[in-house]
């Protein structure tokens, strides 16, 4: 495996304004991201979880660039992102393409599918229309579409077919990343798995790297090889899936799993006291942000947490890996000892 | 591969010539009125291209020998008070009046349109002053802006249709703005963006055809008023100057002799009537056929 990441996110902070005084400056900022370090390696998922609001879309956006970062870098392939410009922007942009939540409005009503799909390629300019139709054939066969869909318009086809279309989209310039926001959470149940088929399945055939963000824990256990937990902007728990999901070191990793309903968890047995909500992120809480609705917070907890290799306690999947970017990771002092997991499995 | 893409190109240029076909079909069924503003507006438009074919007397032919005649078979809407023939008239006025019609909707959609997108992708403080410029231009009456016009210039066909281009800016600015605005914020912009898509790329393939509906409705719709305005101007003296054959000038001659030669004024104003109503009845027609989702599928 290249040990040479192909994305890698460091320090990366968004705030937005979030109100003004009456001379137009800013009092109260949003914290959406606060100082995630991400990396993707070529060929590996990457799930984030989390529930709404804690800042993925964000992190997403900023990522692929439609939202200037505050701080930090967006490195792809050994270039900053931001950074660059002409050529060689248009050339990183092809390494990275993105698949949104919604495909109805992902996609521009008023252009045919051939057009949907060569778009990056038809502002890349260069190609004729007759190659790009091609082109578009070859990708929409790849993505289980007909040929004959190619002149129909983007709301002649159901929610699962235009997520197609969109992931045909990305695909057409040969990326080594996909960004997949939450790709299947717009779709029905049985749809869901046929579009995760397809996207495993494209995964194996061209070694596409895939940053995934979903809110649904179960779909990214089954999809992702390393997983990150993101809290108020913050990633506070890091490591291969099974590790993460089997052995979850952060108390609230371990109150993000008891709250997903199965057949072993039902939904009555659900204590949503525990769950609480987001605190709000305007003002950012002092030490450890999950302090407030933490089970087991003690002394220690109002000191900002860090990033820490949790223990092993025998039996976590170790996976060989690269300067430690597949170690499991938590932000607390707490679990980063075994013992709150095994209280857990307890 | 290459080889099948022009037949199969052909093939389905047949079939959306069929779709398109069985479009047809489909909204004379539901919507009949819209065909028949159609079929008004095509007939208009006929008759603008071809006046000369269509009338059969020179417009301004003096014929002091046949002056206020009744409608008859010679002469089919009556003569007027010099004798001239008022069916050639009312068919060489289209030429004027619906000229004009159409010269103040272009020149209003072409310059609002531009400003409105442009307000809108620029924003900030250039956004704010334009918009307090058309709200300005908004609380003009196109008649009396017409009117400083005549007093400034000269009353003619071409000053009264600037000063209702003029009045008729803003509504496109705000309405081009807005679509601006809320299409820039659409997913399938900010994706196009993350291709890697300039402002005028974005501009040309995805603002300007998903802008166009509501504003090629407005348009049509507008047509109808303004064929209206145009008259009136005409009507009161600003616009067309005799002895040019106007729809408005032809109701204003029409008007001192209403009571005794009522085919005078009659004619020219149920022209006026049915194509401001051919606009209406299209424009709503457009309305509906414009909305992607009402497609031919369905």
């Amino acid at each position: 495996m290249d040990a040479t990441p192909l994305l890698s996110v460091e320090n990366l902070a968004v705030r937005f304004p979030g109100a003004r005084n009456w001379f137009g400056r800013v009092t109260s900022e949003v914290h959406a991201v606060n100082n995630v370090d991400l990396v993707v390696l070529p060929g590996e998922s990457l799930g984030i979880v989390g529930e709404s609001g804690c800042g993925k879309s964000t992190l997403v956006q900023a990522v692929i660039g439609l939202v200037a970062p505050t701080s930090g870098r967006v490195v792809v392939e050994g270039h900053d992102f931001a950074a660059t410009s002409g050529r060689q922007k248009t050339q990183i942009r092809q390494k990275m393409q993105i698949v949104f939540q919604d495909p109805q409005s992902s996609l521009d009503p008023r252009l045919p599918v051939w057009r949907l799909i060569t778009e990056p390629l038809h502002i890349r300019g260069g190609m004729s229309a007759a190659a790009l139709r091609t082109r578009a054939r070859e990708l929409a066969v790849s993505v289980g579409l007909r040929s004959e869909h190619l002149d129909r318009l983007a709301h002649e086809f159901s929610g699962g077919q235009r997520q197609r279309i969109a992931i045909a989209r990305a695909l057409s310039t040969d990326p080594e990343l996909l960004i997949l926001d939450e790709p299947t959470s717009a779709l029905d149940v049985s749809v869901q798995a046929q579009i995760i088929n397809l996207l495993l399945k494209l995964q194996r055939e061209l070694g596409l790297s895939y940053l995934f963000i979903s809110h649904d824990v179960s779909l990214v256990r089954h999809f992702c090889d390393r997983v990150a937990v993101m809290y108020l902007g913050q990633i506070v728990e890091t490591g291969p899936s099974s590790a993460v999901f089997d052995h979850p070191a952060h108390p609230y990793t371990q109150t993000l799993l008891a709250s997903v309903p199965s057949l072993q968890n039902s939904l009555q047995e659900i204590d949503a006291s525990l769950t609480g909500e987001l605190p709000n992120n305007r003002r950012l809480p002092t030490g450890c942000y999950y302090r407030e609705r933490c089970l087991v917070s003690s002394a220690g907890c109002e000191k900002l947490q860090d990033l820490a290799t949790v223990a092993s306690i025998g039996h976590d999947v170790k996976t060989p890996n690269e300067a430690g970017i597949s170690d499991h990771m938590v932000r607390c002092h707490v679990g980063v000892t075994a013992a709150l997991r095994l209280e857990h499995l307890a | 591969m290459t080889m099948t893409v022009p037949g199969e190109r052909s093939l389905t240029a047949l079939a959306m010539l069929r779709s398109r076909l069985h479009f047809l079909w489909y909204l004379t069924r539901r919507s009949p009125l819209t065909v028949v503003g159609f079929l008004i507006i095509l007939l208009v438009i006929i008759m603008v291209i071809g006046a000369p074919l269509i009338a059969p007397y020179d417009p301004n032919k003096v014929m002091l020998s046949s002056r206020l005649l009744p409608p008859s078979s010679i002469h089919w809407f009556g003569t007027d008070e010099v004798g001239r023939d008022l069916f050639s008239r009312v068919v060489y006025g289209s030429r004027a009046s619906c000229g004009a019609a159409f010269m103040i909707v272009f020149i209003s959609m072409s310059v609002g349109v531009f400003l409105g997108c442009l307000s809108g992708v620029v924003g900030g403080m250039f956004d704010s002053a334009m918009m307090r410029t058309m709200d300005v231009v908004l609380a003009l009456p196109a008649l009396v802006l017409a009117m400083a016009l005549a007093a400034a210039l000269g009353p003619s066909l071409f000053n009264s249709m600037l000063a209702v281009a003029i009045v008729r800016i803003p509504a496109y600015v705000r309405l081009s703005r807005g679509q601006t605005l809320s299409l820039r914020e659409r997913i399938f912009v900010k994706a196009s963006r993350t291709f890697g898509a300039s402002n005028l790329y974005i501009l040309r393939w995805h603002l300007l055809p998903n802008a166009l509906s509501p504003l090629i409705v407005q348009a049509t719709l507008d047509l109808g008023g303004i064929v209206l305005i145009a008259a009136a101007l005409s009507f009161i003296g600003l616009g067309a100057q005799p002895p040019t054959a106007e729809w408005g000038a032809l109701v204003s001659s029409g008007r001192s002799f209403i009571l005794d030669q009522w085919w005078y004024g009659t004619f020219p104003g149920l022209a006026i009537l049915v194509t401001a109503m051919g606009c209406n009845l299209l424009g709503d027609g457009i309305r509906d056929m414009l909305d992607p989702r009402l497609g031919p599928s369905e």
